[in-house]
């Protein structure tokens, strides 16, 4: 797992990016958990980041594909990848693991 | 490789893509690989005109995101070519000598633009219209080309036509025989097509063989068997296809025409299938999305060792073109046939019937009923009297329809699906049904029939109340009588108490709004409620920057002002400056991080041009310079602004004040509109020129300034209270009705009583750029790989701590 950021760097109820090894994710801070997706929207490459945030969910500010931040699945069939979050002593820590190359 | 049957699929069209989905929702197991000649993933061609028409990218055609082939764990070689292989040994060999090795094969090699063999063919400006290059290759030559002409006038020839002509090209579409479409269209319908062209800017001629393409250096013109010709220096060639056999013959495949399948889809060879455009079933060979779907449909069953014919397709075909609505089906002749025609109007009708049969069907300029009749053609109906079945199907709803009327042809969609999408996987919306069943995603001309489906399966859409919370199902007067009755001060304390917004979060920021309102602007703010526009004050654009648009009252400026702006400008190289329509300075471009720095070096204030707020008022100079003016708009304008500005509305407000009735500040279009006339002032509601066009309602006409300002007031404060969030002035006026406005804000109580809350809203309003020094969170416009600016307090900023 890779440090991410402190607990206090993403105000609650927001998401932030970051690039760790390589790859941009999102980081989110809700009331049910933190949570890791692809920052940027498959649809037309919107800023996930930016979206509006519910309890396990993130809607893409420019055109409102929604997406669930537990299995990054949504009803448009677009997806984003999820990355494993914790959070120990006030660090925030992801897990970056690459999407499966189709061979 | 495993022990599974690995089949491999040899084309990345529409064809190889639909044997792969229709392989893996039947087997789960089984190896899947596709290759791809092109760079790309397989996309949708059907819908290549439109990015003719508006020159959008050719990702958004792709037919499945990239992630989807790793989800489904199907195998993707992108830009790869097969050279030759063994059949018997189950081996291709690829471009660089490399083996791949297969238990099935399935050709699905699609086809190439059919050029004719003339003169000049290969000459600069001429061009095929087969893929997404071709688009781009087109429209480029569009923008510069004096006459366009399109050879062939089929369906994708019509549409390519469309997509020149909406450059504004002049374009001619040059045909061989003497009609239109004649696979599909007879003589009268194709006739009839003409006229309705060239109201689009697209002539038509007719029995035209084109003989030689003229021109030394790149295309200038055609000349034609006659002896006559034309200008053109764009030619676009669509005559047809040619099905790509090359492979299937090297590898030793029986062709003719196409790849000759059985009716199992099955080759010459045992191990080999092929589907689409490339092959040739029962002497026919398909260019239709909907054949195609069937065919792979078949293939992936027999491939799994199931049983299943392919019997040939009733093609139907949609001309895709904007203005003009076309559908047909079938045959377009037949013994029997009834027309209802008025040439008038353009439409025409017809039903064709041969040995008491439907076989056919031609529906131009009014197509209602279009998906029962074609539905009729496909099942072969009974018909005893065509006349009577014409005019059953015009008046025939969505409920009319049998369960097997195929409403999306291009996904092979039937109006049973949709409704089992509503009743039996508990789909609300048209959007969901349209996700889930694919409908609509294709070319999207079914989209108008999936809705009212679903309007119907649900029970209606509009019966529904306009919910906040569509989750919860909770009403904005219901949670306003919430917020007022237990004095919730934030969207956080409606959702701990109500459950609002906690399921998709989409309402958050209407009911932050709401939050505000009740309150009068003396809630707690909580910026993950809002929108990014509202949590940073700036206008977020397709590609994640930002646009920030200064405050210029009435659009009056300074030299000082253009001064700073000019100098931001150059400062934080911002790639376009620009006048806007409300008559203020728009910076685009600006990343986020930098935002506070702009708003610091402008030091001027919001202008607001983000926010679902008070936007503009836009005024013409008026009696100070008109020699016309009839009153002071601009001083009024700018008068106006200083009074409403920062306050947020339910949806944007644009406003203006004219001088005279010339109206040069477009008053009568705006949420908003004063107009200086003999004697007074007019005040206007509800007018528009975005989507829809209204003129703005007469409100009253006043005698004073101050007159009209009161009033005018008076209801945009009743709007703030009482209009859905996203609701514009020109819906909710409507809806309200103009009488009871005015009712309600000329009563002496009620009017005083909306002002005296507008007083208390307004006097809470500070200027948000002001968070340039005093930001809600360090971080508020930073990402965690970028430094934030070192002065900052967290916190909200002091005027806002009430």
């Amino acid at each position: 797992m890779t440090l991410a950021c402190r607990e206090d760097d993403v105000p609650p109820g927001e998401g932030r990016n970051i690039t760790l090894e390589g790859t941009r994710i999102a980081i989110f801070r809700t009331d049910t958990g933190w949570y890791a997706v692809d920052a940027v929207c498959p649809h037309r490459g919107g800023p996930l980041a930016d979206g509006i945030v519910c309890d396990h969910a993130v809607t893409c500010p420019l055109h409102d594909r929604a997406f669930d931040l537990r299995t990054g699945e949504s009803p448009s069939g677009d997806r984003v990848t999820v990355y494993p979050v914790e959070v120990r002593d006030g660090e925030v820590y992801v897990e970056v693991v690459r999407a499966p190359v189709a061979a | 490789m495993s022990q599974r049957d690995r089949i491999v699929i040899v084309g990345g069209g529409i064809a190889g893509q639909a044997v792969a989905e229709a392989l893996r929702e039947r087997d789960p197991h089984v190896g899947i690989t596709l290759v791809c000649g092109e760079d790309a993933l397989p996309y949708d061609r059907i819908r290549l005109s439109e990015i003719l028409v508006d020159g959008s990218d050719a990702a958004t055609l792709a037919l499945r995101p990239e992630e989807w082939f790793g989800d489904h764990d199907v195998d993707v070689l992108l830009g790869r070519w097969v050279e030759g292989g063994d059949l018997d040994a189950g081996v291709l060999t690829l471009d660089g000598a490399e083996e791949l090795r297969f238990d099935k094969l399935v050709l699905a090699t699609g086809s190439q633009p059919l050029l004719p063999p003339i003169p000049g063919i290969g000459l600069p400006g001429v061009h095929p219209f087969r893929d997404p290059a071709d688009c781009d290759a087109i429209r480029a030559s569009a923008a510069s080309a004096t006459h366009a002409a399109v050879i062939g006038g089929g369906l994708l020839g019509l549409e390519a036509a469309r997509g020149i002509a909406a450059q504004g090209c002049d374009v001619t579409v040059v045909h061989l025989v003497d009609r239109l479409m004649e696979r599909q269209l007879d003589p009268v319908a194709a006739a009839m097509l003409e006229p309705a062209l060239a109201d689009l800017g697209i002539n038509v001629r007719l029995n035209a063989a084109t003989q030689e393409i003229l021109g030394g250096d790149r295309a200038r013109g055609l000349r034609f068997k006659d002896g006559s010709s034309i200008e053109a220096d764009l030619v676009v060639v669509s005559i047809g296809i040619r099905p790509e056999k090359t492979l299937a013959e090297t590898l030793g495949v029986a062709t003719r025409r196409g790849i000759v399948v059985a009716d199992s889809m099955r080759t010459s060879h045992d191990r080999v299938w092929s589907v689409g455009e490339c092959a040739e079933h029962a002497g026919m060979v398909y260019g239709l999305v909907a054949p195609i779907l069937d065919q792979a449909r078949v293939a992936a069953d027999t491939l799994l060792g199931r049983t299943a014919a392919y019997t040939g397709s009733i093609l139907s075909a949609k001309l895709k073109v904007a203005g003009i609505d076309l559908v047909s089906a079938g045959e377009a002749e037949g013994d029997t046939a009834a027309v209802v025609s008025d040439a008038a109007a353009g439409t025409y009708r017809k039903l064709t019937v041969r040995d008491g049969k439907a076989v056919g069907a031609i529906l131009l300029g009014d197509v209602r009923g279009a998906e029962a009749l074609v539905a009729a053609v496909r099942a072969a109906e009974e018909v005893t009297d065509p006349l009577e079945a014409l005019a059953a199907a015009s008046a025939a709803g969505p409920a009319d329809l049998p369960d097997e009327a195929q409403i999306c042809n291009c996904n092979g969609v039937c109006k049973g699906d949709l409704v089992a999408a509503v009743e039996v996987d508990g789909c609300t919306t048209p959007r969901e049904v349209m996700a889930r069943t694919r409908a609509g995603t294709g070319c999207g001309s079914c989209k108008p029939a999936v809705i009212d489906i679903v309007a119907m399966a649900t029970g209606g859409l509009n019966e529904e109340p306009a919910y906040l919370c569509a989750c919860r199902k909770q009403t904005r007067e219901e949670l306003a009588d919430q917020i007022r009755a237990q004095g919730l001060r934030s969207v956080s304390e409606v959702a701990q108490c109500c459950g609002t917004g906690r399921d998709c979060g989409a309402c958050k920021p209407a009911l932050a709004y709401l939050v505000s309102e009740v309150n009068d602007n003396r809630h707690r703010e909580e910026r993950h409620a809002r929108y990014i526009n509202d949590r940073v004050h700036a206008n977020i654009q397709k590609d994640g920057t930002f646009s920030v648009v200064p405050k210029m009252r009435g659009g009056v400026t300074t030299p000082s002002e253009l001064r700073r702006i000019a100098d931001v400008a150059e400062k934080y190289e911002i790639p376009l400056v620009k006048v806007t329509g409300g008559q203020r300075i728009d910076l685009l471009g600006v990343a986020k991080e930098d935002l506070p720095k702009v708003w610091r070096d402008l030091d001027m204030p919001s202008g607001f041009a983000y926010a679902k707020a008070v936007r503009t008022v836009k005024t013409c100079v008026g009696e100070q310079h008109c020699r016309f003016g009839l009153g002071d708009s601009m001083g009024f304008g700018i008068e106006i602004e200083k009074a409403w500005e920062g306050l947020h509305t339910p949806a944007k407000v644009k406003a203006g004040v004219s001088g005279c009735p010339r109206n040069c500040a477009e008053a009568t279009i705006k949420d908003i509109g004063i107009v200086a006339v003999e004697g007074g002032w007019q005040v206007r509601i509800g007018g528009a020129a975005g989507a829809s066009v209204r003129e703005a309602d007469i409100l009253d006409t006043v005698e004073t300034k101050a007159e009209a300002m009161r009033l005018s007031t008076t209801f945009l404060q009743y709007y703030r209270e009482h209009a859905d969030y996203k609701e514009r002035t020109y819906d909710f006026v409507p809806r309200i009705g103009l009488d009871e406005i005015r009712r309600i804000v000329t009563d002496e109580q009620l009017g005083a009583a909306l002002r005296e809350r507008f007083r208390l809203a307004k006097a809470a309003t500070i200027d948000p750029w002001l968070e340039r020094d005093t930001p809600y969170h360090p971080r508020q416009f930073t990402d965690l790989d970028q430094q934030p600016e070192p002065t900052v307090v967290v916190g909200p900023p002091e005027e806002a701590r009430r």
